[in-house]
């Protein structure tokens, strides 16, 4: 394919480059320095999209981030990217693309039949359409979504990797176009830390759009270069392209993504695809520019129809002639300058309509002296062309603007270039909670007053000349480096001058008027991405809805990948002209980051897969892998979860682990348990008001269980605690709790009892260990211990000793969570692997058996343990457990008063008990609910639900644990339970403990 | 994200700390002897500002350390912070304490 509206020179594009493309199966060649949205129109391509809700054709309507239409899906399989604009996206070799929201084709579509249909589908249809029966919405939804698509998201596993970084900075400037980089240049000239980021691949902004500009005497151009030189130069400047700063959040926390090798063809797999700033700038410059208006008439949507700015960038910046013929539209002097450049480039300009009576201004006194046909005070009332504008009607206006009268001529042209004036882009001003003000001369929003640390310059502050741009640019940037609290010195230089023309004057018609009585004329859009008209705002207004964000949210106005940066301003003019008040009293909608969409990829950053959590291994892990373990995650712990021989399944795995630890020996690795070094004189004090029980009369040398409340009652760990030494403890907590814990520890310790004598260390990681247990453990330990009298009369349960085990320094504690007896031997965690080896070789005489998580949960349900997470859930207290054995009547401690509580006491609370199916081979499903009687038909109330259930080989039948209210008072009565497969099971309440009440195997 | 003036490490990033909700709630001494109503108000009752609010942060990733904060929790504005059991510093729009 030819580039045939390729200019034959100029432009900021590298012959020499090219770069062929497929868009909608179609090859084009481009230039590296194009987008793809510049190459499309130098190969004469406007229709590149159908409309969301119509289906009309679209073309691409701007050069930028603003863009409604051109949206495109890029790249293929995987790394296919929805929605993106095709204004932005830097063409590559190879690059390929296309349109969305069509079926089967762009030029033949068959949703187009909506627009045909558009009668039917006013403002607000699917929310009246679609409300009935409330049931049915899932439905809707399904075909809403299919029906009305933007892209698609890709189903492939993204292959590419992001990057995060955070950078600091004294003065982040935002935008690098005219002002931005004058700002750029006064404050790196101070010598500060400057962050300079730009959305584009290149630095000017504005500047490359315009033509015959001079900067200080020399062309733009050439002041870009020697700018960016200087910057380069800078030492403490750093200027990130392709950088968008897209969201301003508290305390000048600016977010920022950097498009590293989004536009080359061949992507280095050592970078990241993507990079998030997360930047803290002490100072910020915003210099974000402005953004173009489209004016609102009749079928003002059509592919050929753009922004008049745009068709200048085409030209200027890309070479690109944006059509052959050109009629311009314009109620202010922008429109003159589109002609002048376009017919410059040989594009004839069938006349310059223009809103204003009598246009005034250099721009337009150019194009009068250039023999440009210019019919004032007139309107384009419509316009006509399937796929491309092929004529337009204008037609004169009354003198007060608000009438159209009688048609006039027809126009044949092939682009219409509008322009309804320009609103700041006030995106991150108002995101960091700055006051927007309208201001009336501009006709659009301007920055009002700062909450940040930030300043705005150029023309997204409402300075739309070159000179007053550079001179706000570069006081700002000076200004920045002073509130940053440095110095500026003689270095600054002098502010860059320019000329100063702007767009002014300029004539406000938010609507233009039509020659048709309403609702005959052609669709007058104001947002093009949601297909909402002049007319669907008005009837909004008419139901009822007043407020510009209730318009909103009815029309759609101002939503989508957009956010409505081409349209918001007029709705708010028509909104304001429809209701006879004035803008300022209309306001505007909330502006929310991104400015435009990020990629999730960027947020996830490297942190995925393995990255994603902390793995934590314990010393010993090697051995369980090799022992072929099935691992669990229990918090960021790899726990061994059983341990299964060849062929066995779990169920067979586990009750052959629960057996041998029953009737010889087991040994687990409860190196995970978390491990709270207590040393101070005030430490049992200390336990004492933590705990629910007493602990001023634990021995040295002795253990005990604890339960742990918050302020509320409720149980929020348990573990036991050994007493070391006079003022020294070793706490044990839940594996998954032992950072809370040990945050709740040091809270209470410094805000509530910073008077007490107690310091805490997280110990977990220094210690591992390995419990055996089973009636042969002490004739095992016995073996490999020295300095340690095991006799139960000297170390008796609940007892804790230093002594060596297979040559390792060891503590040992005996203490059981299975109800046997059992002892838990803590060695240096470099020798936990050694200590395991020792205990496996001389064990294998009683067949000592590795038992994993499940196989304990089992021993210790048996037992009636509780696990703190399983069976309590934060709504449970001791008394609900059945534990008020070990809750102190006489001390106070955390949680105690709450217990007392008129809701804590109540006989109807949900209660610890034991559950036995009627048929002892149904094993319950965890989180089954429970209820008295089982009603033909929900609801029935429900009284409780199962927490812990398992198959007890000990006792040869299922065992459950379950919360019903008041079940201590139901003991021997029958409640149903839930299945799985959706029947139900009669169930009778037991008591929770259901092997060795009385606790002789651990005692022994 | 906030940065928060740790007083013992200085300004760092919201991510580095935990909440802990409203400062100056004393634990009540005598717990047994104060009504059902007080202890719950103790317990589940705090205020809802719109202004300046005095708040506990934990320097969780860094020295671990409880202090207060005096945030604005309109504007975000940290106007000081300082140590556990200290009195909050004069402030001309602290609206309570």
């Amino acid at each position: 394919m030819t580039q045939s509206f390729r200019l034959p020179e100029g432009g900021l594009i590298d012959r020499s480059h090219r770069l062929g493309f497929r868009f909608d199966g179609r090859d084009y060649m481009g230039y590296a320095g194009d987008t793809l949205a510049s190459a499309l129109l130098a190969n004469g391509v406007h229709l590149v999209g159908r409309s969301y809700k119509y289906h009309r054709p679209r073309g691409i309507l701007s050069a930028g981030a603003e863009e409604p239409n051109a949206l495109v899906q890029l790249g293929e399989g995987a790394r296919s990217e929805p929605n993106l604009r095709a204004t932005q996206i830097d063409l590559f070799d190879g690059l390929r693309a296309r349109s969305q929201n069509r079926w089967p084709s762009l030029n033949f579509d068959i949703g187009a039949l909506n627009n045909g249909l558009s009668r039917f589908l006013p403002a607000g249809f699917y929310y009246k359409t679609f409300m009935w029966p409330a049931s049915f919405w899932m439905k809707y939804e399904y075909i809403i979504r299919h029906a009305a698509g933007l892209g698609e998201a890709p189903r492939e596993r993204d292959p590419d990797h992001y990057d995060k970084t955070f950078a600091h900075c004294d003065v982040l400037v935002v935008g690098a176009g005219p002002a931005g980089l004058a700002a750029a240049l006064a404050a790196g000239r101070s010598g500060a830390r400057v962050i300079l980021a730009e959305q584009d691949s290149i630095l000017g902004g504005s500047l490359w759009s315009g033509s015959g500009e001079t900067i200080g005497g020399e062309p733009v151009q050439e002041w870009i270069a020697t700018t960016r030189r200087e910057l380069e130069g800078m030492e403490e400047v750093t200027i990130l392209t392709r950088t968008l700063a897209y969201g301003y959040f508290d305390h000048n926390f600016v977010a920022l993504v950097e498009r590293v090798t989004d536009h080359l063809s061949d992507r280095p797999a050592a970078l990241p695809r993507q990079r998030l700033w997360k930047l803290r700038a002490k100072q910020v410059v915003l210099a974000t520019g402005a953004i173009e208006r489209p004016l609102v008439f009749a079928d003002n949507d059509r592919p050929g129809i753009m922004l008049a700015d745009a068709c200048r960038t085409y030209v200027n910046r890309f070479a690109v002639r944006p059509g052959k013929k050109a009629v311009v539209f314009t109620n202010n002097e922008s429109g003159h300058l589109a002609a002048l450049d376009m017919a410059a480039a040989g594009i004839n300009i069938a006349a310059i309509v223009d809103l204003r009576e009598d246009p005034m201004g250099s721009a337009s006194e150019r194009a009068e002296a250039a023999g440009l046909r210019v019919v004032p005070g007139s309107a384009v009332v419509g316009t006509g062309g399937q796929r491309r504008v092929k004529q337009v009607h204008i037609a004169r206006l009354n003198a007060d603007g608000t009438q159209a009268l009688a048609a006039g001529e027809t126009l044949d042209c092939d682009v219409l270039a509008m322009s309804g004036g320009w609103s700041p882009t006030l995106h991150l001003f108002s995101q960091s909670r700055g006051k927007v003000r309208f201001d009336a001369d501009l006709g659009c929003f301007v920055p009002g007053a700062s909450a940040q640390a930030e300043r705005s310059a150029g023309a997204c502050n409402g300075a739309f000349g070159l000179s007053d741009c550079l001179a706000q640019g570069f006081a700002a940037g000076k200004q920045a480096v002073k509130d940053a609290g440095l110095k500026i010195g003689r270095q600054a230089g002098a502010t860059p001058r320019a000329g100063n023309d702007d767009f002014l004057p300029a004539r406000w018609t938010w609507e233009v008027p039509s020659d048709k009585p309403s609702g005959r004329a052609g669709k007058a859009f104001v947002d093009f991405q949601n297909d909402v008209t002049a007319n669907d705002l008005k009837l909004a207004l008419r139901e009822g809805y007043q407020s510009i964000e209730h318009v909103k949210r009815y029309t759609a106005t101002g939503m989508g990948t957009d956010q409505g940066k081409t349209g918001n301003v007029n709705a708010i003019g028509i909104v304001a002209a429809a209701q006879g008040r004035e803008i300022p009293d209309v306001g505007v909608t909330t502006f929310r980051p991104p400015y435009t969409p990020v990629t999730f990829g960027v947020f996830a950053g490297r942190d995925v897969d393995g990255l994603l959590d902390p793995n934590r291994k314990t010393p010993i892990h090697s051995w369980h892998e090799q022992a072929g373990a099935v691992f669990e995650d229990v918090g960021q712990w790899k726990r061994p979860w059983y341990f299964p021989k060849a062929g066995e399944s779990m169920s067979q795995a586990v009750k052959r682990e629960v057996k041998a630890t029953r009737e010889s020996i087991g040994i687990m690795d409860a190196t995970t348990l978390g491990k709270i070094d207590i040393q101070g004189k005030d430490s049992a004090e200390f336990l004492n008001r933590i705990y629910t029980n007493a602990w001023s009369k634990l021995a040295v040398g002795r253990c005990r269980y604890g339960l742990m409340l918050n302020e509320a009652g409720m149980v929020i760990d348990d573990g036991v605690t050994a007493r070391l030494d006079d003022f020294h403890y070793l706490m044990t907590t839940t594996t998954g709790n032992a950072a809370p814990v040990l945050a709740h520890l040091e809270e209470y310790l410094q805000t509530e009892w910073p008077d007490l004598d107690v310091h805490l260390t997280s110990v977990t990681e220094q210690f591992a260990t390995a419990t055996i247990a089973g009636p042969n453990a002490r004739a095992l330990l016995a073996e490999l211990a020295e300095g340690i009298d095991l006799a139960p009369q000297a170390l008796p349960h609940m007892s804790i000793r230093d002594g060596r085990v297979a040559g390792i320094d060891a503590r040992i504690a005996r203490i059981s969570f299975t109800g046997e007896m059992s002892y838990e031997i803590n060695v240096p965690a470099s020798c936990g692997l050694a200590l395991w080896q020792a205990l496996m070789t001389a064990g294998a005489k009683y067949g000592i058996t590795p038992y994993g998580t499940e196989a304990m949960h089992v021993l210790r349900a048996e037992k009636g343990f509780i696990i703190v997470g399983q069976e309590t859930d934060g709504s449970v207290t001791p008394i609900d457990l059945g534990m008020d054995w070990i809750v102190s009547k006489k001390k106070d401690f955390v949680g105690k008063r709450s217990l007392t509580r008129p809701d804590m006491i109540k006989s109807d609370r949900k209660q610890l008990v034991g559950l036995l199916t009627d048929d002892p081979k149904e094993i319950l499903a965890e989180g089954a609910q429970l209820v008295e009687r089982v009603l033909p038909a929900p609801p029935m109330p429900m009284i409780g639900h199962v927490t812990s259930s398992y198959e007890s080989p000990n006792l040869g039948r299922s065992i459950a644990l379950a919360l019903i209210k008041g079940g201590r008072a139901r003991m021997g009565q029958k409640v149903q339970a839930s299945l799985a497969n959706g029947g139900t099971i009669a169930c009778t309440v037991t008591g929770p403990v259901f092997l060795d009440p009385e606790g002789t195997r651990l005692n022994d | 994200m906030l940065v928060i003036p740790c007083p013992y490490c200085g300004p760092r990033c919201e991510i580095e700390f935990s909440y802990g909700g409203q400062a100056h709630i004393a634990r009540p001494e005598d717990s047994a002897a104060i009504s059902d109503e007080t202890w719950a108000d103790y317990v589940f009752l705090r205020d809802n500002t719109k202004g300046v609010f005095l708040e506990r942060w934990v320097h969780a990733h860094g020295c671990r350390q409880w202090f207060n904060v005096a945030r604005h929790t309109v504007t975000y504005e940290i106007l000081a912070s300082y140590e556990t059991g200290a009195k909050p510093p004069k402030l001309d729009f602290v609206t309570q304490v």
